[in-house]
């Protein structure tokens, strides 16, 4: 799971439902410390228990986009992985979209099954120069 | 790969380990008096807008689009520290540099890591930097002087005014030590993941280049490398030239207004804030610098010119300070404080 989460949303979908994936990162911190129970993180999250427990078994729809969020910053997980594996797109993203709909589009495609190097290199860099 | 995020970099190595990242953010801070006592860690006082020099286009000297890297605006005086956030387990050696003298050794800068005397500091362990390593345990904090005033680091010990700004490189460590040495460690506790005067009217053509320059001392140490020279990873290592830029001319420039100036020592103090002290009980600090203990401070520089470089430098007493120890052997984890 580890090596899922840091290799991001490439490799989140399709591997684990949002439930399962909640609940098994829930409860690998939890082995570590007991602050990571149903009731204490949906305490933090301001969800009721029997909601995330819910959410954990893949009952009902998934949680809004600020309550992900907030679960992804409490389970210490990017974002966009729980939005992703919850089958929406965070709303930054989604106004990037909406304001340039034709060249994103494209982008996404284009990038679609490019190897991780090649998406990377999209990213913008700090250029170093000479000196 | 180097990213500016959040006013700061963060600098990654995918292609090494995914979990070889670092942030590297410019504070600002209080300027301590420049009055030859010891003084504690002055506190942050938010980090410094950070932008690409690309973004600036002709409104930047032709030298700084050559360089590449970022810009931050400082008013003359003010200070800055550098913190470093290991946002894993993955450790870094990271060389630092101000008008290319490097900050530990007071060499000139090169590229790549050496010893005797060491050139670079590594996080986690080392949480943050604020000035030249003068001595053991003391150094003296980075103060932003005009570039050109004779002020600075670089040209008391080079005698030339070329470069000004903070240089970084960063080098993760090699996959196969960090595997070996570090991750074995850590995945024996599960899977947790782990959890920085001139006028306007001349702008084009006025300098906007500010330098680093040696302010008041404080007790800072820098500590020894303790891993092997061969577990760092050189051939993947990334550079940065941050420009320092006069806070006069950071809107003609950036169209953004700069930061406001930041309380003196005195007022801080005065108000019951806290100051601060580190302590790594268990690791060995590096000797300081001969050359960079030579240097003249910023005062001194200016009383030997007639002049007054420093708006205010009173001194301060009844500092209420806060000591924060390092978790012993604890080097996982983000770590944070003295925001």
């Amino acid at each position: 799971m580890l090596h899922m989460i840091e290799r991001g949303t490439d490799t989140a979908a399709g591997a684990h439902t949002l439930g399962s994936f909640l609940r098994a990162r829930r409860e690998a911190l939890r082995e570590e410390d007991s602050r990571y129970s149903l009731r204490q993180v949906a305490g933090r999250v301001g969800i009721e228990p029997s909601y995330l427990s819910k959410v954990e078994r893949d009952i009902g729809s998934p949680p809004a986009e600020e309550t992900l969020v907030r679960l992804a910053g409490e389970l210490d997980v990017e974002p966009d992985v729980l939005l992703a594996l919850a089958g929406k797109i965070s709303s930054d993203l989604r106004e990037a979209i909406r304001r340039r709909p034709l060249l994103f589009g494209e982008l996404i495609r284009q990038l679609k099954d490019a190897p991780d190097r090649a998406v990377l290199r999209v990213v913008r860099e700090v250029r170093d120069g000479e000196w | 790969m180097i990213e500016l995020k959040d006013d700061a970099l963060e600098f990654s190595f995918p292609e090494v380990h995914p979990r070889a990242r670092l942030r590297v953010g410019f504070q600002r801070t209080l300027r301590i008096p420049d009055d030859e006592r010891e003084h504690a860690l002055p506190p942050g006082l938010g980090r410094f807008p950070l932008r690409h020099v690309d973004d600036a286009g002709e409104r930047v000297p032709a030298e700084w689009v050559r360089r590449g890297g970022v810009m931050l605006p400082m008013y003359q005086s003010e200070a800055m520290w550098l913190n470093f956030t290991a946002l894993s387990d993955y450790p870094f050696a990271l060389k630092v540099a101000a008008g290319k003298v490097n900050a530990a050794t007071g060499e000139e800068w090169v590229d790549g890591l050496h010893r005797g005397p060491q050139d670079y500091l590594v996080v986690p362990g080392q949480p943050w930097l604020d000035g030249y390593a003068v001595e053991k345990g003391v150094i003296r904090q980075f103060v932003a002087m005009p570039l050109g005033e004779g002020y600075s680091a670089e040209e008391q010990i080079f005698g030339t005014a070329e470069h000004g700004g903070v240089q970084l490189l960063a080098c993760p460590m090699k996959r196969e030590a960090y595997e070996r040495k570090v991750a074995r460690r850590v995945m024996a506790l599960k899977d947790h993941l782990m959890s920085p005067e001139m006028s306007l009217c001349k702008a084009p053509s006025a300098r906007a280049d500010m330098s680093l320059a040696p302010g008041g001392r404080m007790r800072q140490e820098i500590y020894e490398d303790e891993w092997e020279m061969e577990d760092w990873d050189q051939r993947h290592g990334s550079r940065c030239f941050i420009h320092l830029t006069n806070s006069l001319v950071w809107r003609a420039i950036t169209g953004e207004e700069p930061p406001t100036t930041p309380p003196t020592s005195r007022e801080y103090t005065e108000a019951g804030l806290p100051w601060f002290d580190y302590y790594a009980a268990d690791r060995e600090a590096l000797a300081g610098s001969e050359v960079l203990a030579r240097l003249r401070s910023v005062l001194e520089e200016g009383r030997r010119r007639g002049r007054v470089p420093l708006p205010e430098n009173a001194p301060v007493d009844g500092e209420r300070v806060v000591p924060i120890r390092e978790r012993p052997r604890d080097r996982a984890g983000v770590r944070d404080g003295r925001w």
